[in-house]
């Protein structure tokens, strides 16, 4: 069964969250892989967005973290203290999965959304950091999206916005965080992990029709391949649920 | 019983926002932004203003197009898929005509309680190792110059209670708007303010502001509110202005009333990154309507009636949101 890039990679990231999971949701492909894993196979998994909306009941898919969708049903509804402070408290964050995005990575998979060129007059300039260095901060594991290309897996990040295992081994720990980084890279051709030890990012599974080396190429620092195995491709099951419950509009899956 | 707070839109925004004045929007990208009043700022031709933010949207992005802003301190400026960044904030800041301080969600709302609670600053753990703790957008002299802005950015320190292991925190400052600006559900004439649904960090923002002003999609009577206070946020003694708008915060939502325009988010978006049909949007939609009302007749009856809210669900149910 054919499928797109983005629905690929919103199946492969659902099958990352596990059942009963805190999952704090970004805006975007995050939404669409946190709402296909809690109808395909982790239904009591939790949604929980840092504008203060905890469980919501979304019928409809939102658009943003401040959509009027995510004040429906839902569990609590709070505010910007409150969501992020339960997400700071070490009894609550290490048990939540942070799904983040960005413009650029690094091989220990820190995350650039704030700019591309000198921070002070700044080529392109992104949206900022939002939550995101505060998930990144806090929460026990991330998974980050990313396209897979060479400009933006970069071998030095142009602002580091989000930390990942900073520069290796230790330096989370050295720089003052409890726990967390990331645990893996969802892109349009591949998955990948960090290995225990160095901490650097390592092909985990390519996707069908893709080759490791095909990976490299569209990466901007030396990669792993050695561990690389192909990855099962999305069921029709998967993909039903996706289009037909998740997002019937394709207001993000386009 | 204190004064009725009820006035203009014109009045509140003459009244208490002035030129070069340090100010705070509440809300979160699309939902619940003083859109209104951001209008009229732009009307009334206010300039060099310092705004705080969390989550920027629809209303900084008006602000910094008209020209209106000189700073911003701020964690974002999206409007997720109507815009992934803010259209005329990218544009200001690659064109060098704004200047950005960079914080996380956190730190701003953090920043806003500090200012609420009366302390100097907050402490939080995030962003230890990143640029956000090594860039600053302001510079020393800039800071130094200007009494109102906080003398650092933010300060990493050791957790001085820790033992053994080493802990950091950040500690950020707290902010004081000269005028913070929310849009809300319900308010009685003197101020005792309901929102419903999401707060964001609007109770923090309205407690840590020199003046309040407070634009509402109705005024009910202080019975009203008072038969059912857990269910208020804002105590009327810290509300300047009250300002009935219905519609208030178009084209973002209002949970409960109605719902975010999308076929006009998306048409702002084809415009925004145009600096020509950006200027006629502002003539069309802003300079030249007839105040609040003028606006609303210009964006229509039955533009208003499909994002009109399911009143069990607070949104408007299978809204089309692909769509110009």
């Amino acid at each position: 069964m054919a499928y797109t890039s983005r629905e690929i990679m919103a199946i492969v990231a659902a099958r990352e969250i596990k059942d009963g999971e805190i999952v704090f949701c970004g805006t975007g492909i995050s939404l669409l892989a946190a709402m296909a894993a809690k109808l395909i196979h982790a239904p009591h998994s939790v949604i929980f967005f840092e504008t203060g909306a905890i469980d919501p009941q979304l019928l409809e898919i939102p658009l943003t973290v401040a959509d009027p969708r995510v004040m429906y049903g839902s569990s609590i509804n709070a505010g910007l203290a409150e969501a992020f402070g339960l997400m700071q408290n070490p009894l609550i964050g290490p048990k939540v999965v942070g799904i983040l995005g960005a413009a650029q990575i690094d091989v220990y998979g820190n995350l650039n959304s704030t700019c591309i060129g000198d921070y002070w007059h700044p080529n392109v300039r992104f949206s900022g950091s939002g939550g995101a260095c505060d998930a990144g901060s806090f929460v026990g594991r991330t998974i980050v999206f990313m396209e897979h290309e060479r400009r933006r897996f970069v071998p030095r990040l142009d602002y580091l916005t989000t930390p990942g295992y900073l520069s290796g081994p230790g330096e989370r720990e050295k720089a003052g965080y409890g726990t967390g980084g990331p645990a893996c890279v969802i892109t349009d051709m591949a998955l990948m992990r960090f290995d225990a030890q160095t901490k650097r990012m390592y092909l985990d599974k390519c996707y069908p029709g893709v080759t490791a080396q095909q990976v490299q190429a569209h990466t901007g620092f030396p990669m792993d391949l050695s561990r690389a195995s192909s990855l099962q491709s999305p069921s029709q099951e998967e993909l039903r649920i996706l289009r037909e419950q998740v997002d019937p509009q394709r207001l993000i899956l386009e | 019983m204190t004064a009725d707070k009820v006035m203009s839109l014109s009045e509140a925004v003459k009244t208490f926002i002035q030129d070069g004045a340090h100010v705070s929007f509440g809300g979160f990208t699309i939902n619940r932004q003083p859109m209104a009043v951001a209008y009229e700022v732009i009307r009334q031709g206010i300039k060099h203003l310092h705004v705080y933010e969390h989550s920027a949207g629809q209303a900084l992005d008006l602000l910094i197009g008209a020209g209106c802003v000189k700073v911003v301190e701020l964690a974002y400026a999206g409007t997720g898929r109507f815009a992934p960044t803010c259209i005329r904030f990218r544009k200001a800041v690659e064109a060098g005509m704004l200047m950005v301080e960079d914080y996380t969600n956190y730190q701003m709302a953090m920043r806003f309680w500090a200012g609420a609670i009366g302390l100097p600053f907050a402490p939080v753990s995030s962003s230890m190792g990143t640029d956000i703790v090594s860039k600053w957008g302001l510079s020393a002299e800039f800071r130094q110059q200007n009494a109102k802005v906080a003398n650092k950015k933010l300060v990493v320190m050791d957790n001085p209670f820790a033992r053994g292991t080493k802990e950091k925190v950040v500690l950020v400052p707290a902010i004081h708007p000269d005028v913070t600006i929310i849009h809300v559900q319900k308010a009685d004439p003197q101020g005792t303010i309901r929102i419903e649904g999401l707060t964001f960090a609007d109770v923090e923002q309205a407690k840590a502001a020199r003046q309040l002003i407070v634009t509402c999609e109705e005024i009910v009577p202080s019975e009203t509110l008072r038969a059912d206070p857990n269910k208020n946020q804002i105590p009327f003694f810290i509300v300047d202005a009250i300002v009935p708008l219905s519609f208030g915060a178009h084209p973002t939502a209002c949970y409960g009333y109605y719902d975010y325009d999308a076929p006009h988010l998306n048409y702002y978006r084809e415009i925004a990154v145009d600096e020509a049909r950006f200027r006629q949007y502002l003539e069309e939609y802003v300079y030249h309507v007839n105040g609040h009302d003028g606006y609303l007749d210009k964006i229509g009856h039955q533009a208003l009636t499909r994002i009109a809210a399911n009143p069990q669900l607070g949104y408007a149910l299978g809204l089309r949101r692909d769509e110009v």
